[in-house]
């Protein structure tokens, strides 16, 4: 039997696998799907709370999230070409402007 | 019946507020003058209407809530008027005389720079004096008394180019401040004290109703009293705050004499004739009053005696007059207090008016022949009187009147006071005595300053000497109106003991304030005895005083001018310390104003430049520090930032998990 | 039966983690890509098996679909030699210890959770009887209806955005 905790810590591994990835890779575009990765974690999360408590707001919640990501690449992918052709580079350790 | 008694202050308001505003762009003399003298004399206009009213109503005491101004708690304040006699009499006084004097100023002030600012401030000034006579709780009065405070300062400061001026506007706000601050100290003790009792008021006819809750001669009301005597001290160039009033003569003539002679200066006295009853509680304080009042009028007569300049002989011979009235509030002589008020308004405006057509006959006579002489020093003047025949007859009727000449109005009122001095029950004989003198050096200094100016030889240099002419008439009418009023007021008050022989003619005065005054001095047993023979007594005392006084005087500067010369070189240090003022001014910067500089010179660099400014300072370095040592932590680099962000979700889902 | 399902409940579990893995691990980017498709896979997977197949469809069309295309479309564009970059930096510590602590507590946290009974009316039997894409479409359209409207103007405002960003003269 798949109980509701099986897709918990399923989706809490793949939530910190995510972590890990946003916090150690240096090319930006892995670090823009680590966060992608981590968004799907969530919506693990919510898909099974959803079906389990026989709600569909959890589901509703999981499509706006898909909404937002897909606006979120939009906006970040165009971000990272403007850079690109700033810089010829989308090392994320490039971006240091902001320090003392 | 009495619901727009508003439209008396407002008239002013309105003045000040199209001279203040536009007075630059109207430029034209003419229409600004007319427009501050017609505001006041509307104002002027409503009083009159009130007053006629009040004298036919049987009712004498009226309030009018205009507006709610104040509500904290237990205290309700409004925006409230008080009509009565005592008010009336005063919104007459004040206005009436206002109006005479802007009429005045209208000629007199011609050709100054800033004739619109003159104007404006006279407006604002009536407005001022006219909410602190109306005002009908202690609040109302109090705006209208640091008002008049500020218009002072403005006037005395107008020509603020010169440095005597504007020293002089500052000596006088100080000084005021002082006096300010003892009556706010007595206004919050008195409120609070009958607060205590359950009556939470400061209105004043609540106040008098409800006094008794207080005990009667018990320290609180002896220290609320002192409190508002301060105030009083201050506002009315009483010892030991009247320095202010002799350099207040630094402003325009007409200011000198609406506001330093006739109307602010007064306010101390109708103050306390406001709060009677409060003060007939504390026979200590009325003591005080009388004492300091006494002291006042023989002091400052002294002073009086050397001084050459006119119109500060004039502001001398104002704060010894307020001494007197303060000796009538002490021994309780209320209506006596009240009636001086008036005739001094009168006689006093009229002689400052008087002294200004003159400094402005010299002045003109200098600047035709391009002297530099000073047009206020009497030893400049002499013979003016057959070159100024109107400013002549009308200064010596009211020099008569202060010097207390029979049927004069000064006479009447200052013979009230003297009387009650020596007869009322809170009275003494040595007060008497000392009122007695000073009265005999007021007429001599009177006289002095007459036969100086009016009598004898020109001293005038010779140039200037026959370009002195006679003021014109915008300027004389208000002299003659004055004159009048000074010569012929006195029958307001007219005796009993005099009455009688003139078949009982009643002191109307006395009858019309009786419903303010009459209920305290029956409820604290303050009635003058003695009969009428012991009056007439005193009466005739005190017209031989005047009489020997200007005989003195006759004689030292008429009929042997060279014997005052001689007298100086008799006793070269009594006139030296005379001349000087005793030396007082110079005393109070020694003993006050100096130390307090001190004070503030060591507070400046040891408390402000070390302790305020370190902490300041010390705030920015300790931030500016600890920014150097912590910007360090800003790395720029994306992945610190998301680690640390990492971490902080750490924290708080621990914080969760533990909870 | 159901330990059939739980069979393949672990197996699909298992290709998930090793693909997740494989998205931070691989040195080359399109490596990466290929692997998180292969998660987004897996999970419409899940989703099928949480009887919410509208959302799988979603799942894939939008994630592997739209969204996996337009990071490899821009992979391709900025065709640089995206392997040469190294691949991690020294926070490598930091971050497993932040990673570890936070995987500890997410486990303790849902293990000890209470969980509740069903309460809502969506069952599996409603699902199939309904049908999942009315379901969402009816919830969508009545209750959600303004999120919904802000939504798309999210994303008009995105494509204005990207089109702005990515234009070589402004």
């Amino acid at each position: 039997m798949i109980t509701l905790t099986h897709y918990m810590v399923l989706s809490a591994l793949l939530f910190t696998l995510g972590t890990i990835g946003v916090l150690t890779r240096k090319n930006a575009i892995v670090v823009f799907m680590c966060v992608e990765l981590m968004l799907n974690a969530v919506n693990l999360t919510f898909i099974a709370l959803s079906s389990h408590l026989g709600n569909m707001d959890g589901q509703i919640f999981v499509f706006f999230i898909m909404t937002v990501a897909a606006a979120e690449a939009a906006v970040g992918l165009a971000l990272m070409i403007a850079f690109f052709r700033n810089r010829e580079s989308i090392d994320v350790e490039d971006f240091s402007l902001l320090k003392w | 019946m009495y619901d727009n008694l508003w439209l008396i202050p407002l008239f002013p308001f309105v003045g000040f507020l199209i001279n203040g505003l536009l007075g630059k762009k109207i430029r034209n003399e003419k229409i600004i003058g007319a427009i501050a003298t017609l505001a006041i004399f509307s104002s002027f206009v409503v009083s009159c209407h009130y007053f006629m009213q009040l004298l036919d109503d049987p009712q004498k005491i009226h309030q009018v809530v205009v507006a709610k101004w104040i509500t904290a708690g237990p205290l309700h304040v409004n925006w409230e008027f008080l009509l009565d006699p005592l008010s009336g009499l005063m919104i007459l006084n004040v206005s009436g005389l206002a109006t005479l004097i802007t009429l005045y100023s209208i000629g007199y002030m011609h050709g100054e720079e800033g004739y619109a600012r003159f104007f404006s401030y006279m407006n604002l000034f009536a407005f001022a004096m006219l909410m602190l006579v109306l005002g009908g709780n202690a609040l109302v009065l109090f705006v209208g008394w640091e008002g008049v405070g500020l218009c002072s300062y403005l006037l005395i400061g107008y020509y603020y180019e010169k440095k005597s001026a504007s020293d002089a506007g500052k000596k006088a706000f100080v000084v005021n401040r002082v006096g300010d601050f003892g009556f706010l100290l007595g206004l919050f003790t008195l409120f609070w004290s009958l607060g205590q009792k359950g009556v939470w008021t400061i209105n004043f006819v609540e106040i008098a109703e409800n006094v008794h809750l207080l005990e009667n001669g018990g320290l609180v009301v002896t220290v609320v009293t002192l409190c508002f005597f301060l105030g009083a001290t201050g506002k009315s160039a009483q010892i030991p705050l009247y320095t202010w009033l002799p350099d207040a003569m630094e402003g325009p003539t007409p200011v000198s004499a609406l506001i330093h002679a006739a109307t602010m200066v007064t306010a101390g006295v109708y103050m306390i004739a406001r709060m009677n009853g409060l003060f007939a509680m504390a026979p200590d304080t009325m003591m005080t009053i009388a004492i300091v009042g006494a002291a006042t009028a023989l002091f400052a007569a002294t002073i009086g005696l050397a001084q050459n300049d006119i119109k500060r002989v004039l502001a001398y011979s104002t704060v010894s007059q307020l001494g007197y009235m303060f000796l009538a509030m002490g021994v309780g002589a209320f209506t006596a207090g009240i009636f001086h008020l008036l005739t001094h308004a009168f006689f006093k405006a009229c002689l400052f008016l008087g002294s200004g057509s003159v400094i402005h006959g010299m002045h003109h006579a200098f600047h035709h022949a391009h002297l530099n002489d000073d047009p206020q020093d009497m030893r400049n003047m002499g013979g003016l009187r057959k070159k100024m025949p109107i400013t002549f007859i009308t200064f010596l009727c009211s020099t008569l009147a202060i010097s207390g000449i029979p049927f004069f109005s000064g006479f009447f009122s200052k013979d009230e006071i003297l009387w009650w001095s020596f007869a009322s029950t809170r009275g003494h004989w040595i007060l008497w005595a000392v009122g007695a003198f000073a009265a005999l050096l007021t007429a001599f200094y009177m006289f002095r300053l007459v036969f100086m100016t009016f009598f004898g030889e020109q001293k005038t240099a010779a140039a200037a000497k026959d370009h002195i002419p006679e003021s014109p008439f915008v300027i004389t009418f208000p002299l003659m109106v004055l004159a009048t009023l000074a010569t012929f007021g006195g029958l307001l008050g007219v005796p009993h003991a005099l009455g009688k022989l003139f078949g009982h003619m009643p002191n109307i005065l006395e009858e019309f304030l009786a419903p303010v005054f009459e209920h305290t001095q029956h409820l604290h047993e303050i009635h003058a005895h003695g009969s009428a023979s012991t009056e007439y007594m005193f009466m005739s005392i005190s017209v031989a005083i005047a009489v020997v006084g200007i005989g003195i005087a006759w004689v030292m500067y008429c009929k042997n001018p060279e014997l005052p010369g001689r007298f100086v070189a008799a006793f070269p240090k009594l006139h030296r310390a005379v001349f000087n003022k005793w030396y007082i001014d110079e005393f109070y910067d020694a003993m006050v104003v100096n130390p307090t500089k001190k004070l503030g010179t060591v507070l400046w660099q040891i408390f402000d430049a070390r302790f305020v400014d370190g902490l300041v300072n010390g705030v920015a370095k300790v931030v500016r520090g600890s920014g150097r040592v912590l910007r360090y932590t800003q790395t720029g680099y994306t992945h610190n930032y998301a680690l640390s962000m990492a971490v902080g979700v750490v924290v708080i889902i621990a914080i969760c998990v533990i909870n | 039966m159901e330990l059939l399902q739980l069979i393949f409940f672990y197996v699909v579990a298992l290709v998930t983690l090793v693909a997740g893995i494989g998205v931070i691990s691989c040195r080359n980017p399109i490596n990466s890509a290929i692997s998180l498709v292969m998660t987004f896979f897996c999970l419409a997977v899940f989703y099928v098996m949480l009887h919410a197949p509208f959302m799988a469809a979603i799942q894939v069309m939008v994630y592997a679909g739209a969204i996996m295309v337009l990071i490899i479309f821009v992979m391709m564009l900025l065709n640089q030699g995206l392997v040469a970059i190294g691949k991690h930096r020294h926070a490598l510590v930091g971050a497993g210890i932040a990673a570890a602590l936070l995987v500890v507590q997410m486990v303790i946290t849902v293990t000890k959770g209470q969980v509740s009974e069903p309460v809502g009316a969506i069952t599996a039997k409603v699902v199939e009887s309904v049908g999942h894409t009315q379901l969402i479409g009816q919830a969508m359209f009545t209750d959600f209806l303004l999120p919904f409207e802000i939504a798309s103007i999210l994303l008009l405002v995105a494509i204005v955005g990207a089109v702005v960003l990515a234009k070589r003269e402004v």
